[in-house]
């Protein structure tokens, strides 16, 4: 009995670890095409396609906006957010849970109804489309985030240091920047990686809101009008091994963080 | 959610005799003029933009009326509501079984590897995701080329461009979502559960229906809630996988704007699939209290 519950266990999961990767090895395996088409039979190795990529213009601006937008976008997010954190978690504030539950709306929103949202605004003011545009709609989906993470972390342990800083004469600027930044650094931190992957890999509000300038999914998506092409895949394969690396050093920066 | 919740001690605020009452506004106020200025002024913009007439402008009701005249405006509601109910089920009845094993079978020094594992073609981009699916099932694809190769069929199956490939994508896209979730869940659940099902003789079948199940059943219902509400406003995975075949709500919206420039009727149409999905919520977190009463 327990025998067989184990090998059939082994099969369910090799089973479902085969449809997780399948799509993913077909990716990167014909992203190595010498042919033009990324389909059976596989004709490579070969890196023309990475060359192609690498020396496509449209993509690499592409790339550089993504980064630029992902980064300065969390920063903003992960800033409101954590103020609004330090100030729901440590005052008391008359409608405080009604002013929350108002912060962490936009999680329950589809991202296409926030872009629509921004585009009938942004059109109606006459605001020009523009990666401007679109880091603020990534604002919107990114703030609540870091807003929940970061004030599920400010336990009642931490006060206790700040209410000591103060006793000691430190000004609440300084309570901030000395003493609370640097106790909720793991919570920031999380908030602040979470954004950069969500901003990173937005597609919706950023098709709705940029026009020429564009982000890397946005290009990638216009890739895609021609049809099968090694070219996605190899795009596919990079932005694929840019994330791993990510993930990775995440997991080594959180397992050094607890081992100390 | 709450911080202090069980705390005994005074909440913070009383300790701050030199902070005054500027302070905490100051501190939310950004964050808070940010979500009204970016979100509720959009949404409001959208809700009265879906009462004026594309032509001419002017009060009306006919972007809403058209939804529920039209046969296939709402269809591709029908469309939208079938394929995330599909999707849900599926997903949640392939991770389940999946999470079990991780968190039961995979010894416990393996796991963080295993889960890993598990979810890492998660973090490749979404739009990639998808169009790797359509290289899995495109007319000369993977499947199609080693069916046909193997003489088990002879004309290569049509499975991009239909609903079973719009169905596979997000599967594959919330069986790693559903199974961290629920993968989190079953290590939740203290180990003296199960022995004390054992102390009083179930087998682990029972142990299993009359134990496990139902302490992970809230769990469950939180992901699944997740899963349908990613899904249905999704647009990436039908338009890549089912292409204009069969409508879905989002294909409909983006539509109107795209081709049309009807932001009206793109709007009262964002407002109806909101309306559904917040229904979706009441009936669900209803059951949710149920459930634990």
């Amino acid at each position: 009995m327990r025998q067989s519950v184990r090998i059939v266990s082994w099969l369910y999961a090799l089973a479902v670890y085969g449809f997780i990767f399948l799509p993913v090895v077909v990716l990167v395996l014909f992203s190595l095409q010498s042919t033009s088409f990324p389909i059976p039979p596989f004709t490579g190795p070969s890196l023309r396609w990475y060359e192609a990529v690498l020396s496509d213009a449209r993509l690499t601006s592409a790339l550089v906006n993504s980064l630029l937008v992902a980064s300065i976008s969390s920063l903003a997010a992960v800033t409101l957010g954590f103020l609004c954190a330090w100030g729901f978690a440590r005052f008391v504030l008359p409608g405080s849970g009604l002013l929350r539950g108002l912060i962490t709306l936009p999680l329950t929103v589809s991202y296409l109804i926030i872009g629509m949202g921004l585009l009938v605004l942004f059109n109606w003011a006459g605001v020009p489309k523009s990666l401007l545009a679109a880091g603020i709609g990534h604002v919107v989906i990114n703030l609540p985030l870091c807003f929940a993470i970061i004030y599920s972390q400010m336990g009642d342990h931490q006060i206790n240091i700040e209410r000591a800083a103060r006793d000691l004469g430190a000004p609440e600027w300084k309570v901030l920047l000395l003493i609370t930044v640097p106790v909720m650094a793991p919570a920031i931190f999380a908030g602040f990686f979470l954004s950069m992957t969500f901003s990173w890999d937005e597609f919706v509000i950023s098709f709705l809101l940029t026009r020429f300038d564009t982000t890397l999914p946005v290009e990638i998506w216009n890739l895609l009008r021609s049809g099968l092409n090694p070219k996605t895949n190899a795009v596919g394969s990079l932005v694929f091994a840019v994330s791993i690396v990510l993930v990775v050093l995440f997991e080594l920066t959180l397992l050094r963080r607890r081992k100390t | 959610m709450s911080p202090a919740g069980d705390n005994p001690l005074p909440r913070a605020g009383s300790a701050l005799p030199r902070a005054g009452r500027a302070l905490p506004w100051a501190l939310v106020t950004p964050a808070l003029g940010w979500t009204l200025l970016f979100f509720v002024l959009p949404f409001l913009a959208m809700g009265f933009s879906s009462l004026t007439a594309h032509e001419g402008g002017g009060f009306t009701l006919g972007n809403y009326s058209q939804f529920f005249a039209n046969p296939s405006y709402w269809q591709a509601m029908v469309n939208s509501l079938q394929v995330t109910a599909i999707v849900t089920v599926v997903s949640v009845l392939l991770a389940y079984p999946f999470a079990w094993i991780l968190a039961e079978q995979v010894p416990e020094r393996w796991q963080r590897l295993a889960l890993m594992l598990a979810v890492l073609p998660f973090w490749t981009s979404y739009v990639v995701r998808s169009y790797s699916w359509l290289l899995v099932l495109a007319q000369n694809g993977v499947i199609n080329r080693a069916l046909t190769g193997s003489g088990l069929i002879n004309e290569p199956l049509q499975l991009a461009n239909t609903r079973l490939a719009t169905v596979t994508g997000f599967v594959h896209f919330f069986v790693m979502l559903l199974t961290l979730t629920i993968f989190a869940n079953l290590k939740q659940l203290s180990p003296s559960y199960r022995k004390a099902a054992a102390d009083l003789g179930a087998g682990p079948v029972r142990t299993f229906l009359h134990v496990i199940l139902p302490l992970t059943l809230p769990g469950i219902m939180v992901g699944a809630f997740l899963t349908f509400v990613l899904c249905i406003g999704d647009y990436i995975t039908p338009q890549i996988l089912g292409g204009n075949n069969e409508l879905l709500m989002p294909q409909l919206v983006m539509m109107q704007i795209g081709r049309r420039g009807d932001f009206p009727l793109a709007s009262a149409l964002s407002i109806i699939l909101m309306a559904v999905v917040t229904v979706a919520y009441l009936a669900c977190a209803r059951w949710l209290k149920i459930e634990r009463a």
